[in-house]
């Protein structure tokens, strides 16, 4: 939980309190960029993916700003304990949130190009895990509002799920390439998107990771329950 | 407006920076020593700048030029223009009185009068002003309160100031010079002999009172600068390197002697 007490200075409790809010602001838009993203993907609207395309840009502009920002408060006031760990973790968390909007964005881009492509293709898996991604990334970033330790860690446990569910993807895509290669394109296609949607799951663990760090100045472990078996996974085909 | 004002306006960054004292050309003698050469800098109203540099770099001889405190000792002497509100304060024919009433000093130390917490306050005000007694106990309260000591020192203003911790006396002579409404305040290194809380303190002050007053502070302390610094002025050998935005002195200096001084590898 964060500290209760104030600075004596309130100008650094004015800029701390700013820091935190460019952080809101910024998973806000990141949320919303997904959302949209997910939304055009499911709905085949090739109008709304392209301006989560554009979009994107927003969620890089906020970036720097934070970044900026981050490095004044660390010139000017040199922070110590739990408020040096909010200004690192800031710094990392915004990285991380810019990498989830670079995922959505790719998410977009496909989506344009699979509407153009392909008339149909399978998106009940893809919807289901879009949805527990964009749970987690809510999850998240209330956390980091929250500072709360606790949701962190829950976030960071839940994704888990997420890992598991991009698994059953890649198995079902590669069964529907063996089918027919006819679908290999549009698959190829969503499997990308699936792996997108895994690796927001990933970028929205370390965010928990760092707003626990920031919370407790303690790290979580290293040993992660990881889901993610499409690494080792083979179909056979000698039958 | 005075022509050398005038002159001066292009220098300003924007309306709203407008410079409230505006130095030029300055060079200060110590009998032959030069400790001051060709220094421009303009001070901008309502901010706090701050001058750091190592010792002997004529930070504090700086101050000392802006309220004429030189003028105590034969044999120094100011060269150049040194513009408040339009008037050249190093003219011989300056009134160091009231340009002392303008430009309020706070020093390292703690400069008490061995006299009551009340009497600290009004002594100043005395010189210059005539006030009733109701005014003058208004006007030593506001000080106070803007000072933030108000609330510690309200049932005892008839008490001895040295009997205060050396924070509540800082603070008492930041009251002091603020009772006689100044238009700039100098703080020689006015927390180098407080402990961390009271400094913050000093440094929470600082950043109320520049909304009414231009603060200038001499600091060794980088850190301080960072904290209560709008700008930041880095002085050496006498001569000014480099004034920034604290932002960008801290950040990305463009001086390399500015870069190696605040990052330690000097000499």
């Amino acid at each position: 939980m964060p500290d209760e007490s104030r600075h004596i200075l309130t100008s650094f409790e004015a800029d701390l309190g700013r820091l935190r809010d460019m952080i809101a602001a910024m998973g806000g838009l990141v949320e919303t960029e997904l959302a949209d993203a997910t939304a055009a993907l499911l709905s085949r609207d090739a109008v709304m993916a392209a301006r989560v395309v554009e979009f994107d840009a927003r969620v890089d502009a906020e970036e720097r700003a934070i970044e900026q920002f981050a490095i004044r408060v660390l010139a000017l006031r040199q922070p110590v304990a739990d408020d040096l760990r909010q200004v690192v973790a800031a710094l990392k968390v915004t990285t991380d949130l810019e990498r989830i909007g670079d995922y959505a964005a790719n998410v977009a881009k496909r989506t344009i190009i699979l509407n153009e492509a392909v008339p149909a293709y399978p998106l009940a898996s893809l919807a289901q895990m879009s949805r527990l991604v964009q749970e987690n990334l809510k999850s998240t970033i209330d956390a980091i509002g929250e500072a709360d330790p606790q949701k962190a860690m829950a976030v960071w446990r839940a994704d888990q799920m997420i890992d598991d569910l991009y698994t059953t993807i890649f198995r079902e895509l590669i069964t529907y390439m063996m089918e027919d290669p006819r679908n290999i394109s549009a698959c190829t296609h969503l499997l990308f998107i699936a792996k997108n949607l895994e690796r927001i799951g990933d970028h929205a663990t370390n965010v928990a990771e760092l707003t626990y760090y920031a919370a407790t100045g303690e790290t979580l472990p290293d040993n992660r329950p990881k889901g993610d078996l499409s690494a080792t996974y083979m179909p056979r085909t000698d039958t | 407006m005075p022509e050398a004002a005038a002159r001066l306006a292009p220098m300003a960054q924007s309306a709203s920076e407008e410079p409230r004292i505006a130095i030029r050309n300055l060079d200060f003698y110590y009998g032959a020593t030069k400790a001051l050469k060709s220094v421009s800098i303009d001070f901008l109203d309502r901010q706090t700048t701050a001058m750091i540099g190592p010792s002997g770099c004529g930070k504090s001889t700086l101050l000392r030029v802006l309220n004429r405190m030189y003028d105590l000792y034969p044999g120094q002497r100011a060269e150049g223009e040194v513009m408040l509100d339009g008037e050249n304060i190093i003219a011989p024919g300056m009134d160091i009185n009231r340009l002392r009433r303008r430009v309020g000093m706070v020093f390292q130390k703690p400069t008490p009068f061995p006299k009551s917490i009340y009497e600290n306050v009004a002594f100043g005000v005395r010189l210059h002003e005539r006030l009733s007694r109701s005014a003058m106990d208004e006007r030593v309260e506001s000080s106070l309160v803007r000072a933030a000591l108000w609330g510690e020192v309200k049932d005892k203003l008839n008490n001895s100031a040295l009997a205060l911790s050396g924070g509540q006396q800082q603070r008492l002579c930041i009251a002091r010079t603020i009772a006689v409404k100044p238009q700039v305040i100098l703080l020689d290194e006015p927390t180098s002999a407080l402990d961390p809380i009271s400094t913050l303190k000093i440094e929470q002050l600082i950043e109320e009172l520049k909304r009414d007053f231009t603060i200038i502070i001499v600091t060794h302390n980088m850190q301080q600068a960072g904290r209560c610094a709008d700008r930041v002025a880095f002085f050496y050998l006498g001569e000014v390197v480099e004034v920034a935005d604290a932002t960008q002195m801290f950040t990305a200096p463009r001086e390399r002697r500015t870069q190696e001084y605040i990052t330690g590898r000097f000499g």
